[in-house]
């Protein structure tokens, strides 16, 4: 057991046990701080600055040719949690020249922000790096209709991320090259 | 058939009336915005800077600045507070519930109709205070009055027949009648000084204790430990912290304006206000020498019309200092505990201001001894 040390404390002095001239410091730091830099926010006006991984709303991107990135292979769907995803898939034109080799593509892509949890499984979840969490945070609406996000919605907020990959583009040239699998 | 004459004097007294309780409102409506703006910058925020009046808004430099301060955000409260709806809960006794706001309010616009606040001079050279009753007893009518306060705080925690306002209202009235005995005691000193034999400064009256101090120290620096005890007891009347007991947000809601809402609240509110501009008002006026320019410094200003608004102005600078120096106050200390309150009050400033009482009178005695 832990041995208790009783620490010696001095008496009070006269002007202390009178509380006034710890008054009197105290109203020089509340006086000093009247001058001090505000930490408000001015908030619409000003935005906060959002860290780096920041998970706000899941959002639908384009590849920099400004092609559609997702495929509606419904991984997203299948994994959220709260079930806040819905596509409805449908097929891009064969003879599609610019996303040759691609099959599908959401024919509507509807995240419900009434059940979203923000919690970003879909980002991780997708092969195509087509849907990410980012900066937006604040949505409203006025009806639960205008809550759920509709593709171009989704497409609007998400603009346009830098692709290292352009995956389908590989598979293309490696076909036309003669080796494709 | 008419008495002209009569009529004209009963008209300026109830303009003069009417344009006094415009000022006193005013101030409690703009302290209320002082409270909030200093307690932001205090606490590094920047407070109400959102309301705008529509075309004032749009004045160049002006109209933004007056939009920062916040100027406008008492009118919008008060319109705030008269359009809410008025709950009675019904658990409470009506016509007390009703009857409190108004109690609470009408001894502190009530004490002000003898507060000197400035002196005009006739063209004969002879001064005429500024104020709307001049009375010989105007402090012991203050003191009378502003204790009344009181009574609309007990009734509305008891007609709210809810146990927080109960609590509340027990705290403020044992607290006033602690701190009622050391107001008047810490004042007794200051006009046994200003009344000496031969000044011809005699009674209770504000006006001569004001006149007592142009040209002379002020009596803060004559009677320290008077200014202080008062200022103590000032801060416990007013129910300001560290002594607002009868509110004590964190701990009873809101003391005994728990069951109000709407208007109710809102006269509430502004009576507490009013009874600090009234507070600081008095304490100029007895401590701070009224209108008078500095201590041991006659008035710089000319005895003519201009010299009565300066010395106005004057007058109110300090008062606005004192109001500052309430919110400045509030926002340092915490509350003290109730049983503290009463201690303070009973065990150490009854004393001071009995002890202090006695040694003026001994060095008054001495002083005014006959030479012989």
């Amino acid at each position: 057991m832990a041995k208790t040390v009783v620490l010696p404390r001095k008496p009070l002095s006269l002007s202390e046990r009178t509380y006034l001239p710890q008054i009197v410091t105290g109203l020089k730091t509340t006086f000093s701080n009247m001058f001090k830099e505000k930490v408000t926010l001015q908030y619409p006006e000003e935005k906060p600055i959002i860290p780096k991984n920041y998970r706000g709303v899941p959002t639908l991107v384009k590849d920099p040719n400004g092609r559609e990135k997702c495929v509606s292979c419904q991984l997203c769907e299948f994994v959220c949690p709260p079930k806040a995803i819905r596509i409805t898939p449908g097929a891009v034109e064969e003879d599609d020249d610019t996303r040759a080799h691609v099959e599908k593509a959401p024919k509507e892509f509807e995240i419900n922000m009434l059940r979203c949890i923000y919690c970003g499984y879909c980002q991780e979840v997708c092969p195509e790096e087509a849907i990410f969490l980012q900066e937006e945070y604040s949505s409203s609406g006025y009806t639960r209709e205008e809550m759920i996000n509709k593709k171009d919605k989704l497409y609007e907020l998400g603009g346009t991320l830098p692709d290292s990959h352009y995956k389908w583009d590989k598979k293309k040239s490696a076909e036309d090259d003669g080796n494709d699998h | 058939m008419f008495d002209f004459e009569l009529l004209l004097l009963v008209g300026l007294k109830v303009l003069f009336a009417l344009l006094m309780i415009g000022a006193v409102m005013t101030m409690a409506g703009y302290s209320v915005l002082a409270e909030r703006k200093v307690s932001a910058w205090m606490q590094g925020r920047v407070g109400p800077n959102r309301t705008a009046l529509p075309f004032v808004e749009f004045i160049p430099v002006l109209g933004p600045y007056l939009k920062k301060m916040g100027i406008f955000q008492p009118l919008a409260d008060g319109l705030k507070f008269l359009f809410k709806e008025e709950i009675i809960p019904g658990h409470v006794n009506k016509l007390y519930y009703n009857l409190a706001p108004i109690v609470a309010l009408v001894p502190a616009l009530t004490t002000m109709v003898v507060l000197p606040f400035g002196e005009f001079f006739t063209s004969e050279g002879e001064s005429i205070p500024l104020m709307l009753a001049n009375l010989e007893v105007g402090i012991l009518f203050i003191l009378a009055i502003s204790s009344l306060g009181v009574y609309g705080i007990v009734l509305a925690g008891w007609s709210s027949n809810s146990k927080y306002p109960f609590l509340g209202s027990i705290r403020s009235s044992a607290q006033m009648i602690s701190y009622e005995l050391a107001m008047g005691l810490s004042l007794l000193p200051v006009f046994l000084w200003v009344s000496e034999p031969g000044t011809g400064a005699m009674g209770l009256s504000l006006v001569d204790i004001v006149h007592s101090q142009g040209n002379a120290p002020w009596l803060l620096l004559v009677q320290p430990l008077s200014a202080l005890i008062f200022l103590i007891a000032l801060f416990a009347e007013t129910n300001r912290l560290p002594f607002d007991m009868p509110e004590s947000e964190t701990d009873l809601v809101g003391g005994f304006h728990t069951e109000y809402g709407g208007f109710k609240f809102g006269i509430f509110f502004v009576a507490e206000y009013a009874h600090i501009v009234v507070g600081s008002a008095i304490f100029t006026i007895i401590f701070l020498g009224g209108w008078h320019f500095l201590p041991w410094v006659a008035d710089p200003w000319p005895s003519t019309w201009v010299g009565t608004l300066i010395g106005i102005g004057w007058f109110l600078a300090k008062t606005i200092f004192l109001i500052f120096f309430f919110i400045w106050i509030r926002w340092t200390l915490p509350r003290f505990r109730y049983d503290q309150v009463m201690n303070l009050g009973w065990t150490k400033l009854l004393p001071l201001a009995l002890l202090n009482l006695i040694f003026y009178v001994l060095l008054v005695t001495w002083l005014d001894q006959p030479a012989s």
